[in-house]
């Protein structure tokens, strides 16, 4: 009905002025549909990725997963191809060990600064901030691999080692028992300078949802401002920060480049900060696509890859759920 | 007791703050010692022949030539995957904001693309290489340009989404009101309105495209050559950065060094050229 009214008045119209023709309404609307139908084809593409990576993996893996008992597969520990051992134990703690402390070293300094651009800094300041955000996240994981392997490998082997050796050598965690840098706690602080940028930018977002009223509210009745952020907008927000920092981890967890080169790679359960690790990451970008002639061996590095693929999956996607409700139209 | 409270609290208050401009510039000092170790380290042996000659014989035993190879071949790659990222990016982001907007659909997809950001990009890279030999195709610069535009395609489509999302809505309905069937708001007015941030979407997606290694390490192969078809394998520099740092001798190390202060200097060049366009064409838009 619509439609037709629609069309006798563009008819009219065309007619009456004499003009050249365009496109009749019938074929814009053909038009419009047939984009319609093609654009949702291509909309399903992400979700098709998605399936189609976990699957050829699952598939591809499966040769290892049906000989060896998971138990075997998931916490032995010792990693010999050549024998048909493949205990992926040491790499899964690797991988936890670098993400966790890359995690707890960001975590405080990422929230006090996105509370400090939030709360209490300058629109200048923030402008300022803006660009260095966005640089260290331009950053290519390769030039912060180089950047750890000039500046943090030798931080830690001159600085950090020896001060541990002296003060804190009766804890475990802090225990110094190789001589070089390459360790957990080098890939921890590359990693952490990689993931600031995501955590104070999406806290930040966080921070900016809770309404103004509020924060004048608590001001108005004389508390400061540290009382105001602990009292009213810390707790407004826990949920979205906790959710912040997983999607940070699953960054972290999937890190390769920059961890492979100052990590170590040494496959052993580490026990210490300053022992070096070998993550997953590691493990399948310094082995993966030659080493077709040991039977085995390509299933059980894309196995390693579903370990990691099926973490952070679970990571993000939790994550991803919560920042969705919590930032609603300014989740991106 | 009342004046010891009132001290106290404000102590705190100074205590806390100082602690937040202490991070604040913890992590301003940590990108300006990440680009000061680089640019130091890079500059002495960063000369002429590295940017404008391939690998000559013996070079990663400390011979002559330069990094041309990976240089040329990291933008094709880039290049291409982002071309390549961006024809199914714009369908994607424009059908999210005009046909689906925030309906559960809507929601889903952008779900999964978050989902696809957060794969690792050495995740992509093997899947890659599984799809590569299961087609017959060999390391190549096509089989690289796919893998990275599959990388790079969450990523352009949630930065056009966050862009196109701002659009005013107005706008959008002025044009429906006219008449226009959606296709043409999405082609005519949201491209034209968002086209700063559009190309801005673009330029995040290359830079993270050209210094991506892991992706692009069982894919795209290694070699001294430029390419000159798509079926060849090419360099990258990303890996030449990794190869000259894995070798022992320091003056390809150093080399090592120089290459990555290349790939800084493109990418930062991309991140400030991306700024620098959506503060100054946006002038053109209607706010």
């Amino acid at each position: 009905m619509n439609r037709q009214i629609q069309l006798d008045i563009n008819k009219t119209n065309l007619e009456a002025e004499g003009r050249q023709s365009r496109p009749s309404v019938v074929a814009r609307n053909r038009q419009n549909q047939l984009a319609k139908r093609t654009f949702f084809v291509i909309t399903l593409l992400p979700m098709i990725l998605i399936a189609a990576i976990t699957i050829i993996l699952v598939v591809r893996s499966w040769p290892i997963l049906s000989t060896y008992s998971p138990k075997d597969l998931f916490l032995g520990s010792t990693w010999k191809p050549d024998s048909g051992l493949f205990g992926f134990w040491p790499y899964i703690t690797g991988t936890f060990w670098v993400t966790i402390v890359g995690v707890l070293l960001a975590v405080p300094p990422c929230l006090l600064t996105a509370l400090y651009l939030s709360e209490y800094s300058h629109s200048f300041t923030r402008s300022l901030a803006k660009p260095i955000l966005d640089l260290l996240a331009a950053i290519p994981p390769v030039v912060y691999g180089v950047w750890g392997l000039l500046a943090i490998v030798p931080f830690v082997e001159d600085a950090l080692a020896p001060f541990s050796k002296r003060w804190l050598n009766s804890i475990p965690i802090f225990k110094v028992a190789q001589p070089t840098g390459f360790s957990i706690i080098a890939g921890g602080i590359v990693l952490a300078v990689m993931i600031a940028p995501l955590i104070i930018s999406v806290v930040y977002e966080i921070l900016r949802t809770v309404p103004n009223d509020l924060r004048d509210a608590s001001l108005a009745v004389g508390a400061t401002q540290w009382q105001t952020i602990r009292q009213v907008v810390i707790p407004r927000v826990i949920p979205g920060m906790v959710a912040a920092v997983v999607l940070a981890a699953s960054r972290a967890l999937g890190e390769t480049m920059a961890v492979l080169m100052v990590v170590g790679n040494v496959a052993q359960v580490p026990n210490s900060i300053f022992d070096a690790a070998y993550p997953l990451p590691a493990l399948i970008a310094n082995n993966y696509g030659d080493m077709m002639s040991i039977p085995l061996y390509d299933a059980a590095l894309l196995c390693a890859a579903l370990i990691l693929l099926i973490l952070i999956l679970i990571f993000n996607i939790l994550s991803t759920l919560v920042l969705q409700r919590v930032l609603g139209k300014n989740w991106a | 007791m009342m004046k010891k409270r009132w001290q106290r609290r404000h102590l705190i208050e100074a205590f806390v703050k100082g602690l937040m401009i202490v991070s604040f510039l913890i992590v301003a000092a940590g990108l300006g010692e990440i680009l000061w170790t680089i640019l130091v380290q890079g500059l002495p042996a960063l000369n002429w022949a590295m940017v404008t000659q391939v690998p000559q014989g013996g070079f990663y035993l400390g011979k002559g030539g330069g990094v041309l190879n990976a240089i040329l071949g990291s933008l094709y790659l880039a290049g291409g995957g982002t071309l390549l990222a961006l024809i199914f990016s714009l369908p994607i982001a424009l059908y999210l904001e005009t046909y689906l907007g925030d309906s559960d659909w809507g929601r889903y997809v952008r779900l999964s693309l978050d989902v696809l950001w957060g794969i690792p990009t050495i995740v992509y890279g093997v899947f890659g290489f599984i799809i590569m030999l299961a087609i017959g195709l060999r390391a190549s610069l096509l089989a690289g340009i796919v893998v990275l535009s599959l990388v790079e395609l969450p990523i352009m489509v949630r930065a056009m989404d966050e862009v196109i999302r701002r659009m005013p809505v107005d706008l959008e309905q002025a044009a429906l009101a006219l008449g226009s069937t959606k296709l043409e708001v999405a082609v005519r007015v949201v491209t034209r309105q968002m086209l700063p941030g559009i190309i801005t979407a673009i330029l995040l997606a290359f830079g993270r495209g050209i210094g991506d290694a892991a992706s692009v390490l069982f894919t795209a192969g290694y070699t001294d050559r430029i390419p000159t078809s798509l079926m060849q394998p090419t360099a990258s520099l990303p890996l030449a950065v990794f190869f000259q740092l894995g070798t022992p001798y320091p003056i390809v190390q150093q080399r090592g060094y120089a290459s990555a202060l290349i790939l800084t200097i493109i990418v930062l060049i991309i991140s400030i050229s991306s700024r620098w366009i959506s503060s100054h064409l946006n002038k053109y838009t209607v706010k």
